[in-house]
């Protein structure tokens, strides 16, 4: 891509320096937008731009905004800044490189939802980070970029940062809502969704950084120009995140679409050593195993082809890993880890991504045997369709894909594959 | 007491929500209280209760549910390295071990001057410059990123000489 249109701190440097992110047009978006404009024009604009949630389940934001109980007031925005699935890095660049292009998409959201004040909630690791977003923010108030009457409207917005204290399961957003109250983070039955009862029990629209980010751009330049980018139905540019056994690890901006090829190869430089590719993680630990065939290799990375060779796009966090990798040793760590973020409140969760992991361990250590393996199939059974929220369902993913593609890596460890 | 040392922090944090959610506050009067005391005592969670008007209870429970609070005293600083896939792909498995038997402890031990624990912990969002840690201590969190064994050592040295006084 010739320019960044997220990550433009890689064009422009010292964007993060707010007189710099002005005369680079910065604001511009929010004050026609707030001089010129409706909420509901603003709904429909974003409608229009295909834009879908970047935080993992690719919801089209605007059909998200648009559910928001009418007449009822206040209403509430808040930020999911609590990156935290393994391999995913992209909103904390953001946040840390280009703040004020994200603050002013979380002014953007505010208005369309015609909410007066936005939570911010990082998780608590980012604690440099989100002083320093406290510090943008009081700048801004200065000069007169949040505050009352922004613009000469009748629009005021006043925006917090919320720390986290380290729970992985404080990214599903009903659990986000309850943490943000003072609560334990764990998630709520739904429905009501967040749209109709979400922060203190009032409408309340959760966005991801990455989502927040794209709204000054699409406000900007229009829905037409947005939907020049990526694939009719994934529209736009996403950044991924790319890890693992790779020769440059790091965010790339790239349209929705791109091939994990492109990506792999292209821009990461390929796989230390020239080793193979053997496996993908496409979602981070929260998505199936893929193979690293042509067939995946060729893939185009959007929310409908991921899925097509039997995995996910998510929040397109792209673990790489080369021939060398034991499976069997992936499964165990993604085990510890959703056994460990597990929060504890559905039993089939809590206990079945216990048992997983026991199992494993039990594996690793040599004590297994063959029916071992089809046992760990039928404990991630277990959890399938039975939680409040998606953690279980993600648990199960790596284990199952993995027993299913890789079975010979798992009978190794049972004494039968040598 | 919280309210009388740290009388504006407690005043600034109330003011980011609601009047009538002051129960809000509780995560982020958690981490004054932990800054002040070091740790979270009973004592200590009895008091950013009472500041909310909730019970010691429900608080207590928010210290044993999110790993960045501590109610059991630790070295001065928290050496948390991550070790979750991303990074042990890129060798922070290996490189934990070895900061372990240089420091002569093993994970979740204090060395015995009492300066640094280490903890192993879940993706911190650095994945791309792993080996990486965050240092969680009484100035808050940080990151140390694209480390090796010398690099964490060297920082290790260094802070014991610098805060011989803390």
């Amino acid at each position: 891509m010739a320019e960044h249109i997220l990550l433009r701190h890689r064009d422009i440097p010292d964007i993060d320096q707010l007189d710099a992110y002005l005369a680079h047009g910065g604001f511009e978006a929010l004050r026609q937008t707030l001089t010129t404009k409706s909420p509901a024009e603003v709904i429909d604009i974003v409608k229009a731009s295909g834009l879908r949630g970047r935080g993992g389940a690719g919801f089209p934001t605007g059909v998200k905004w648009s559910f928001l109980t009418p007449d009822v007031f206040p209403r509430y925005v808040v930020v999911n800044a609590d990156e935290s699935e393994p391999g995913t890095f992209k909103d904390r660049e953001i946040m840390e490189r280009n703040p004020y292009q994200f603050l002013e998409g979380v002014a953007l959201c505010a208005f369309a939802a015609q909410a007066r004040a936005a939570y911010i909630y990082c998780r608590g690791e980012f604690w440099d980070l989100a002083h320093r977003l406290e510090e943008r923010i009081a700048e801004l108030e200065t000069r007169g970029f949040l505050g009352r009457n922004l613009f000469g409207s009748a629009f005021s917005l006043e925006m917090h940062v919320h720390l986290g204290a380290g729970a992985y399961i404080c990214g599903e957003e009903t659990a986000l809502l309850e943490s943000l109250e003072g609560a334990l983070g764990q998630p709520r039955l739904r429905p009501p969704f967040p749209a109709a009862k979400g922060l203190y029990g009032q409408p309340t629209v959760v966005n991801n950084v990455e989502t927040l980010a794209n709204l000054p751009p699409i406000l900007a330049r229009g829905a037409d120009w947005y939907r020049t980018i990526g694939t009719p139905q994934s529209p736009g540019p996403k950044v991924f995140s790319l890890s693992g056994h790779i020769e440059r690890p790091g965010n790339y901006e790239l349209p929705l679409g791109t091939t994990f090829r492109t990506l792999i190869f292209e821009h990461g430089g390929g796989i230390p050593g020239g080793r193979g590719v053997k496996a993908i993680l496409p979602a981070g630990a929260s998505a199936p195993l893929l193979l690293g065939s042509d067939e995946v290799l060729d893939t185009p990375m959007d929310y409908e082809s991921v899925p097509k060779v039997g995995s996910m796009l998510g929040s397109a966090s792209i673990i790489v890993m080369d021939d060398s990798v034991d499976i069997a040793w992936v499964a165990l760590k993604t085990s510890r880890f959703f056994k460990h973020e597990s929060c504890g409140k559905c039993t089939p969760c809590r206990e079945g991504t216990y048992w997983m992991l026991n199992v494993l361990e039990r594996l690793h250590a040599g004590g297994g045997t063959p029916a071992d393996i089809d046992l760990l199939g039928s404990v991630a059974q277990g959890i399938q369709g039975k939680c409040l929220c998606p953690l279980g369902e993600f648990a199960i993913l790596p284990v199952l894909s993995g027993i299913e593609r890789f079975r010979q890596d798992f009978a190794t460890h049972t004494g039968n594959g040598r | 007491m919280l309210k009388d040392t740290h009388a504006s922090e407690v005043e600034a944090i109330l003011a980011h929500y609601p009047a009538d959610q002051k129960r809000s506050a509780a995560m982020p009067l958690l981490y004054l209280a932990q800054r002040a005391y070091g740790h979270l005592t009973s004592a200590a969670i009895e008091e950013v209760a009472g500041l909310i008007d909730v019970s010691s209870t429900q608080v207590g429970s928010l210290v044993g549910f999110y790993t960045l609070y501590h109610d059991h005293p630790g070295g001065k600083v928290r050496m948390q390295i991550c070790t979750d896939l991303p990074c042990a792909l890129r060798g922070a498995e290996v490189f934990a071990k070895a900061v372990c038997t240089n420091l002569g402890i093993r994970v979740g031990e204090t060395t015995p001057d009492g300066w640094i624990t280490v903890e192993e912990v879940t993706c911190l969002a650095g994945c791309d410059k792993a080996p990486l840690f965050q240092v969680q201590d009484a100035d808050g969190i940080h990151y140390r990123e694209g480390q090796t064994v010398e690099t964490a050592m060297a920082w290790i040295d260094e802070l014991r000489r610098s805060r011989t006084d803390g």
